[in-house]
């Protein structure tokens, strides 16, 4: 399950995580990120264990949005040891983002 | 031998009967007709089920919905509604089409796992044209976008720019102009190509704003990178305008997505699926169905309609 996040959950899950993480910023009004929500499950029960995907409401967690830019969605955010180092906007093939974990 | 008889039997159970490639209307409703005559149908979805129906906020000329109905409703529903009779969705891009001569069997390799099938139908869809004069990759998710209804909130208030004159312009005019305080709305032409209903509304908004005759020349961004101004230019009298907006949306039309195929099938000079008799392709047992295929019109209604008749062609292909 990618797990839907709070600013302070952020912090630790997302920041402080040893392994690659996905977070997808998306909101609910947006039909493409309500679509690409089974295939994020997919991409995550895949690369479980090694990585994870989280996903960011935009309108619950405006800070965290500002503070990434996003200016649209879905934008998916790939950390690595904190820093985020690859930036994708609206939806992808499940393989891109399976190798961007990877 | 036993290792052989073992290594075939896995591989003939990853064979299905119909592939179906893209899970846009045409795609979900062909597949929905496959499996509901008896037959296996997969379907192989690049990116989301639904495709450019989701990005619709209010679809008004779907028989059947009154009072209109949104694209992620109806695209959800239609793929709920294809899972009930069994068909299987898979997520992968579709790479190349090709037809095995001494079996009756058709290969899709894909980014992923390839796939094989008795059938294909291609109802791979189109995806947003880009403007060619400006250096979209830099500046998408910095101000431009190809879906009014997923990023119209970000310019919430704001003054906002949409390039087009077909129906998906029209109407994502109109979205806008109830979130943003100004839509510029350019076109190249005199006139739009938007059904007569949609044109006279956006006429009468008095947020929209319609810049006749005009070509985007110029985009100008500030210190982060993103928009805020774009330069217009009429071809007519050579006038040009800055306007300054932080939104610039396009809906200049859609290119078909058939590269993945053009080895297999027949393509006209715009690449999109030449179509005979409906839905058949210039290979026996390869169906075409949607936006992808030549055809007079591309609506979500044409779209279902294809897929019904793709989805019968094959299944006739298949009792042969």
């Amino acid at each position: 399950m990618a797990e839907q996040l709070t600013e302070e959950q952020f912090q630790t899950k997302v920041l402080g995580a040893s392994e690659p993480v996905m977070v997808d910023f998306f909101a609910t009004w947006c039909g493409p990120c309500k679509m690409l929500a089974p295939v994020l499950e997919e991409v995550a029960s895949e690369v479980a264990g090694k990585a994870s995907v989280y996903k960011v409401d935009i309108d619950r967690e405006i800070e965290l949005a500002q503070a990434y830019n996003v200016q649209s969605v879905p934008t998916l955010i790939v950390f690595k040891d904190g820093q985020p180092v690859q930036q994708m906007v609206g939806v992808q093939p499940k393989q891109v983002l399976v190798n961007a974990l990877s | 031998m036993a290792s052989e008889t073992s290594e075939q039997t896995e591989n003939e159970t990853r064979i299905t009967d119909v592939a179906i490639v893209g899970a846009g209307p045409a795609g979900m409703t062909a597949a929905l007709y496959v499996a509901r005559a008896g037959y296996r149908a997969t379907v192989l979805e690049a990116y989301v089920p639904g495709g450019q129906l989701t990005t619709i906020d209010e679809l008004e000329n779907y028989p059947g919905f009154f009072g209109g109905v949104n694209g992620f409703d109806i695209a959800s529903s239609m793929q709920k509604q294809a899972e009930r009779f069994g068909v299987q969705f898979m997520y992968a891009q579709a790479k190349s089409l090709e037809r095995y001569s001494d079996r009756n069997l058709f290969e899709i390799t894909t980014n992923d796992e390839p796939l094989w099938a008795r059938s294909v139908i291609i109802a791979s869809g189109a995806k947003p044209l880009k403007l060619p004069q400006i250096d979209s990759d830099k500046l998408e998710g910095k101000g431009l976008s190809y879906c009014a209804t997923c990023d119209g909130n970000f310019y919430r208030g704001k003054d906002v720019m949409i390039v087009g004159g077909g129906d998906s312009a029209i109407t994502e005019a109109i979205y806008l102009s109830r979130i943003c305080r100004k839509v510029y709305l350019v076109h190249r032409r005199e006139d739009f190509r938007a059904h007569f209903w949609v044109v006279e509304r956006v006429k009468h908004l008095p947020n929209v704003e319609i810049f006749w005759n005009n070509e985007v020349q110029n985009v100008i961004t500030n210190d982060s990178e993103r928009i805020e101004a774009v330069t217009v230019r009429n071809s007519k009298t050579g006038e040009e305008h800055t306007l300054e907006v932080e939104g610039l949306f396009i809906a200049i039309g859609a290119k078909p997505e058939s590269e993945w195929a053009k080895d297999a099938v027949e393509l006209d000079k715009f690449g999109y699926v030449k179509s005979h008799d409906e839905c058949h392709t210039s290979l026996k047992g390869v169906f075409v169905a949607g936006d992808v295929r030549t055809t007079p019109l591309r609506q979500v209604v044409t779209a279902t309609a294809d897929g019904a008749l793709a989805a019968e062609a094959a299944v006739a292909y298949l009792s042969e």
